[in-house]
């Protein structure tokens, strides 16, 4: 093994969390930050004459390589895990930018008390209201206090939006559900396709709240704070799952790569695999000293002061498992924290319906459409309810290809083959559409991350092994969003509608989005979690981990712009007090 | 090296429209085709059908053309003629347009099968293979293109059966996984674009209406409620009568 010449701070993952780390100390520090990223190098340009929806859509082309890698999956521990062979139901990304360069861009908030809800929950309807096997935690942060970051990274990334709510204000057209912001979002809310705005007239009809969705997609020319300009988007429609050909939609290469590229004191190693976070355990100040990786068979050592680890939720868990940093949790005892708390989010389409007139669906941005925020956790009211927390309801224009759409028919065409389907599928190729709907997932003591006894990666590394089913109060809240997405649909005139099948155990065949969370998670002490609120490490106080990993558990909000904003936290915290004096940054 | 080609037979005028293979009836279009509605129809008039050749190189099949030569790379001619037919029943040509045939779509899995997917490489490929929940997706050990060498075994002279007959067969296989995988092919070479060797002269995305990739739909994203909107399906490879001019 070649050891390397020190860098002041090592980061693992060159997607969103970890670049923002390095752009925020590249450009406000001396310090030397080494990027470690497995993937290959990626830039704006390279997505010229990409709009190719077999290499992007169907093969996931920008995906990571589930040849070299991959998880194994289990509902519960009486069954033997196997591999997900090939990608299923989240699509890990790989690469400069990560899968932040193919993302859809919604850049929603979470509601307030998504920080606290166990806290909240037990307040408002007593602790019998939850599951008795649920794991559920606060944060160890709050709102209020993630609210200033949120405000900046929205400006970073220059989302289009309306407030609802500005600084206690209801504003109508906005959501009035969501927690106070100190201003205005950057940019006005994305132009709205037809389909969404059916959704938004027929909502409106039904007495609920539409506004248009959050975007981090630009809406029109913009310059950030860091004086990074990009363009509009051109609602090409080819947006989720693939690069913005004009960097419209923000993307780690478009929005922070141009401030790093400045900074010569950043560097980023393309097709670094990290295989061990190395740290020393002798005496009290147990410190990690650097990490190995491998890159094209060479085995190397760097060595570092500060270790990031930002490599995404499986990975993050996987790394901490694999080092032997921290205690695995042990689901029967209770001990150990490593891996506890994985959850996904009740994400899926409670409805497919069908319209006499077309919808045009090709047109349309990543991010554009219209949410209700009626249904969300803190705006039910449970009492009556066969479970707790809740979602949004979107009608999404993310801009639809035929391969990944082509096919729906209504249920009365039984074969989906031949004549009569090929002319029902034509017909109604650009009549149907989807509500998405997207709740909490309660983190619960049986769905947890360890390492798998049989499978190992392309390096012999054991594979990361996900123990994880939905439990009655996810089949509930499935249930009722598909109640409530037909009564919408029929108010938006559609002409016939198949609901989703009720809800059963997790299947790991179907997409339901890439918001994995949990493994490395949050709290107030290290008893019950990996990192202070800070994001450091209980122990090792020179290693801080980046991400959905840090989450206790998923709430209704896609997880990009929190985990951006706690990040922006964790820097500041970094550059203005742990690198004057290092050493822990809270107290449990 | 492409020694392997599918040959039509000298046909007489007559039965062309239903044994040429691939191509669209170009000196006689049905009239189930709706001329108005498919580009193809002057496209033809213009000249004949474009195929996107196998190594990107387009390839224009003339109205006088009695004999196609496609190089095969990954099956067998009489392989071919089978996932041919097998396909023209998934998507087949009638009163709703032109079919998986006419689009090119045996071309499309040819190559596909040849690719890195035919052989898993993107796949995690890691022994033991065991059968689990069927929530945890495919865990066989055959790769694609084994999947279609021995499901075509099935299928011997499936080429010369009747439509009914055909769809009997097809029948009997519907929950295997080679026919999913055939009803998943014959989609993706129907739709995707030209240069991955289907959708021949992008006869698919007429049938849908769909343009293809185009650079901005700023003007236009928020207008033509409840209309059908449908500007000129344009590949990446460009549109393949600009090619040819």
């Amino acid at each position: 093994m070649k050891t390397l010449p020190r860098a002041d701070v090592v980061v693992i993952g060159g997607g969103w969390t970890g670049l923002l780390m390095a752009k925020e100390l590249g450009s406000r520090t001396a310090a030397s930050v080494v990027v470690l990223e497995r993937g290959a190098p990626r830039k704006t340009t390279d997505y010229f004459s990409r709009m190719d929806e077999l290499e992007n859509y169907v093969r996931l082309r920008m995906m990571q390589d589930f040849s070299s890698e991959t998880v194994t999956f289990r509902h519960n521990d009486r069954q033997k895990a196997l591999p997900l062979r090939q990608a299923g139901p989240f699509l890990p990304g790989v690469g400069t930018g990560g899968a932040g360069e193919h993302w859809g861009a919604v850049c929603d908030r979470m509601s307030p008390d998504s920080f606290e809800v166990l806290s909240k929950t037990v307040e408002k309807y007593g602790s019998k209201k939850l599951p008795e096997d649920h794991a559920i935690q606060d944060w160890g942060i709050t709102y209020d206090e993630i609210e200033p970051f949120y405000s900046r990274v929205e400006k970073l990334i220059g989302a289009s939006g309306q407030a609802g709510n500005i600084n206690g204000k209801k504003i109508d057209g906005g959501n009035v559900f969501e927690g106070w912001r100190s201003s205005e979002y950057p940019l006005p809310p994305t132009k709205i396709p037809y389909f969404s705005a059916l959704f938004d007239d027929a909502t409106k009809r039904l007495g609920y709240h539409p506004y248009p969705s959050p975007a981090a997609t630009l809406i029109a020319p913009y310059v950030n704070p860091d004086g990074v300009a990009r363009p509009g988007c051109t609602y090409c429609g080819f947006c989720e799952r693939y690069g913005c050909m004009i960097g419209a939609k923000a993307q780690p290469t478009n929005t922070l790569m141009p401030v790093i590229e400045k900074h010569k004191n950043v560097s980023i190693r393309n097709g670094a695999w990290v295989r061990r976070i190395v740290f020393d355990k002798t005496g009290r100040n147990a410190r990690s000293t650097g990490v190995t990786y491998i890159d094209s068979g060479q085995e190397f050592f760097q060595p570092a002061d500060v270790v990031v680890l930002a490599s995404w939720t499986l990975n993050n868990t996987r790394l901490l498992l694999l080092s032997g940093v921290g205690e695995p949790y042990n689901p029967s005892t209770g001990a150990g924290t490593v891996g506890r708390n994985l959850t996904h989010q009740v994400s899926f389409s409670p409805v497919l319906a069908f319209f006499e007139k077309p919808l045009n669906r090709f047109m349309g941005s990543g991010a554009a459409g219209v949410l209700i925020g009626d249904f969300s956790g803190h705006v039910l009211d449970h009492t009556e309810l066969p479970f707790v927390r809740g979602g949004t309801l979107q009608a999404p224009s993310h801009g639809y290809g035929p391969l990944g759409n082509f096919g729906a028919v209504p249920k009365s065409v039984e074969k989906k083959w031949g004549s009569a389907w090929k002319k029902a599928a034509i017909h109604n190729y650009d009549r149907a559409g989807r509500l998405a709907f997207q709740g909490e997932h309660l983190a619960y003591k049986g769905n947890f991350m360890d390492l798998d006894p049989t499978y190992t990666d392309r390096n012999g590394d054991p594979l990361l092994r996900m123990t994880l089913d939905w439990r009655d109060n996810e089949l509930r809240m499935a249930d009722f969003a598909i109640a409530k997405s037909i009564e919408i649909v029929r108010a938006m005139g559609a002409t016939d509608f198949t609901p989703s099948r009720a809800w059963g155990s997790y299947d790991a065949r179907v997409y339901q989005s890439s918001h994995l969370q949990g493994g490395t998670i949050m709290g107030k002490s290290p008893e019950t979690s990996v990192v202070n609120p800070y994001l450091q490490h209980w122990q090792l106080s020179n290693l801080f981990i980046l991400g959905g990993s840090t989450f206790p558990q998923s709430s209704s909000a896609r997880p990009t712009l929190a985990m951006l904003a706690l990040t922006c936290r964790t820097a500041d915290a970094i550059v203005d007090r742990y690198l004057k004096a290092p050493g822990p940054l809270a107290g449990s | 090296m492409d020694e392997t080609f599918i040959t039509s037979i000298q046909l007489s005028a007559d039965e062309r429209a239903e044994k040429q293979p691939f191509a669209v009836p170009l000196d006689q279009s049905p009239q189930q085709m709706h001329r108005r509605q498919f580009l193809v129809i002057s496209a033809a008039v213009a000249g004949g059908v474009l195929f996107c050749g196998l190594d990107g190189s387009t390839q224009r099949v003339s109205p006088e053309d009695r004999v196609l030569h496609i190089p095969l790379h990954f099956f067998e001619a009489a392989e071919a003629a089978v996932v041919m037919a097998t396909v023209a029943r998934i998507f087949p040509a009638d009163e709703s347009g032109p079919g998986a045939k006419e689009g090119g779509v045996v071309i499309y899995i040819d190559r596909l099968l040849y690719g890195p997917y035919g052989s898993d490489r993107h796949r995690y490929t890691q022994p033991p293979f065991e059968t689990g929940v069927p929530e945890v997706g495919y865990q066989g050990k055959a790769t694609p293109a084994e999947i279609y060498r021995e499901g075509l075994k099935g299928l011997a002279g499936f080429d010369s059966l009747s439509p009914a007959e055909q769809d009997q067969a097809l029948t009997q296989i519907e929950s295997s996984v080679f026919f999913s995988l055939l009803r998943q092919h014959t989609i993706e070479g129907m739709f995707c674009d030209p240069i991955h060797g289907g959708n021949v002269d992008m006869l698919g995305w007429q049938l849908l209406g769909f343009p293809g990739p185009r650079m901005s739909n700023y003007e236009d994203v928020d207008r033509h409620f409840g209309v059908a909107f449908r500007p000129d399906p344009v590949g990446l490879g460009g549109h393949p009568r600009e090619k040819e001019e």
